[in-house]
């Protein structure tokens, strides 16, 4: 009899505990997944904060001369809201800082993967990286102080701020982006392959050339598209290199704006809420933002439709 | 008479010459494509080192923002670098750590976490002046914290979890299945298992990461110039709620003055940011080779 209480009591003890051992957990549980959904938060607050200013924006801006028009003066007298100029300014520096960082990664990437020694790769490979680690700000010192007047030696008619020192100093930036993911890209190839076209006699240049870089394709292209993508969204290096004149020209030694610096111009100045200038910052913000998202999500696409599987 | 001439298999006969001569080409080019990017990093430490070196003093880190080049320092700019570094790190980490567990261990494989994660890897490519501006609208304007060093910890909070938290998902993947599979049959529950078991081996991958993410959010300016952070101030932040500078801004404000005197401020201010961030990557370089000694 008083055993059976005793058992009963335990039984019960053991339940009480087994319950707060439960609702822990699922205090537990429930916190981590709302530290999990704040990133889904951000998402949200960012498309909604750029939104709701832009649908003001184009409450006042006609969407056509946003889109069409060739002159960004929001800030003169006479205003003008045409985009264009600032994407202009976005592309061109992009374009050439992807004429110089993708055939340059693509060849460092193939060079550590198909022709340096594990050594060599080991020293070679952590200081790219710290090309992606110098902040930007040191890139636009470097790009003004050293690039451009470099560029006017050869180039005297140059303009201080230019396109051409902004373009190389942020395709010297991206280069470790490039080069690293082609180069993961490039030692998921199988050596089975490199094998089979050796033991065929081809040289080491056919066999990089023709054999691993296809069989790659994917992920050097999905490197391609995140690192021009970063080079649109770099703000720092351009600020300070490329100016703030928004210039519909194909001059790579003019002065330009990019749509990063518009908006860096336009928060340093006093932009009081409510004034279309204030709202400009989040049209462009939201146009820089979609460019960027759709490049990224293309990056993610090319690589999961076009990936080579061997396993 | 002499031996007729091999046409199988050939090394000599002029087509494989040119294959050859076409091999080693290629190879100069790619040895050469990858001088690039180690010959611009050299020149532009050279180059900053040369401007920086012969400015800096004890002075310099110790004074203020000044009209007068010559009695300019990066006092304010230092410690809000500080400030704004511990702050970003309390904010980020405990949460970033919190949403890789949840998202290695909890979540259950259906289209919610599928979407977070998918998310988090998009969060990661935002260009960070679009931080700024969520910034700019969340924290300054909407939560009325005005132009604070915690707006702007805050800011650089939501740029580097995504960074974070891939890092830490990675280091909780690495930990074998086995500890928890063994951890389990002893009857521990999932948190006993995380917090006892997966963690602690995690952690050295986990500070690794978060110190590589830390390091870029003291680099940034962008978002930082949208949150109001301005690149003169005379004081250095008591709490939270004030007014900063930080070294990029600092920095940006001088590069942006025409007169050389700013630019050799600026170089010098450079220096110091520099050897901030090597500080920071050599700790996260020790942690890692500890961590993969004992592994």
């Amino acid at each position: 009899m008083r055993d059976g209480v005793e058992q009963v009591s335990q039984e019960g003890a053991t339940l009480s505990f087994r319950r707060s051992r439960n609702v822990k957990e699922r205090v537990i549980g429930a916190g981590l997944f709302a530290c999990a959904a704040v990133s889904t938060l951000v998402t949200v607050g960012v498309v909604a904060v750029l939104l709701g200013e832009t649908v003001n924006f184009f409450s006042q801006v006609s969407i056509v001369e946003f889109f069409t028009g060739t002159r960004w003066e929001p800030m003169f007298l006479e205003k003008h809201f045409g985009v264009l100029p600032l994407l202009a300014g976005s592309f061109m520096v992009a374009g050439g800082a992807a004429l110089i960082a993708l055939p340059v990664g693509l060849l460092t990437a193939i060079f550590l993967s198909e022709y340096a020694s594990q050594g060599l790769r080991k020293t070679l490979k952590p200081v790219l990286e710290i090309l992606a680690g110098i902040p930007t700000v040191v890139y636009g010192y470097f790009a003004l102080t050293f690039v451009t007047p470099v560029i006017r030696t050869f180039f005297p008619e140059t303009d201080v701020f230019n396109a051409a020192s902004a373009s190389i100093v942020v395709g010297i930036m991206i280069i470790p982006t490039v080069s690293s993911l082609s180069e993961d890209a490039l030692r998921a190839v199988p050596n089975a392959l490199r094998e089979g076209a050796y033991g065929l006699g081809a040289t080491r240049l056919e066999v990089a050339t023709r054999v691993v870089v296809p069989a790659a394709l994917s992920g050097i292209f999905a490197s391609f598209i995140l690192a021009v993508s970063r080079a649109i969204g770099e703000t720092m290096a351009v600020t300070i290199a490329a100016g703030n004149l928004p210039n519909m020209t194909l001059n790579p030694f003019e002065s330009i704006q990019t749509m990063t610096a518009y908006i860096v111009q336009a928060s340093l100045g006093d932009t009081p809420r409510g004034t279309v200038v204030y709202q400009t910052l989040f049209a462009v913000g939201m146009t820089l933002f979609l460019i960027t998202l759709a490049m990224n999500i293309l990056s993610q696409w090319v690589l999961s439709r076009f990936r080579e599987e061997y396993e | 008479m002499s031996a007729p001439e091999p046409t199988f298999m050939s090394t000599s006969s002029p087509r494989s010459i040119r294959r050859r001569r076409m091999g080693t080409v290629f190879a100069v080019l790619c040895g050469a494509a990858t001088m690039v990017g180690v010959v611009s990093l050299a020149v532009l430490l050279v180059d900053v080192a040369l401007d920086g070196l012969p400015r800096l003093d004890i002075d310099f880190l110790t004074s203020f923002a000044s009209r007068l080049p010559e009695r300019s320092g990066i006092k304010a700019a230092l410690v809000g670098s500080v400030w704004l570094l511990v702050l970003t790190a309390l904010i980020s980490f405990p949460m970033s750590v919190a949403a890789a567990i949840y998202l290695e261990e909890y979540a259950p494989r259906n289209w919610i976490t599928r979407i977070i994660q998918t998310n988090i890897a998009n969060l990661a490519g935002v260009p960070s002046i679009v931080y700024g501006i969520l910034g700019l609208a969340l924290f300054v304007r909407f939560l009325g914290f005005d132009r604070s060093v915690l707006s702007g910890a805050l800011t650089l909070s939501l740029l580097v979890m995504p960074v974070i938290i891939m890092a830490a998902q990675e280091a909780i993947k690495a930990v074998p299945g086995t500890i928890r599979e063994a951890a389990y049959g002893l009857g521990a529950t999932r948190w006993q298992v995380v917090s006892t078991q997966v963690l602690p081996m995690a952690l050295p991958g986990i500070l690794t990461g978060t110190i590589l993410a830390l390091s870029r959010a003291v680099g940034e300016t962008a978002p930082l110039i949208m949150v109001g952070a301005v690149g003169f101030i005379a004081f250095t932040p008591s709490g939270p709620m004030d007014r900063f500078t930080v070294l990029p801004l600092q920095i940006y404000n001088w590069v942006s003055r025409p007169q050389d005197e700013f630019r050799a401020l600026a170089a010098a201010g450079i220096v110091v940011l520099l050897v901030l961030l090597l500080t920071m990557n050599a700790i996260a370089i020790v942690l890692r080779n500890r961590y993969q000694t004992r592994s």
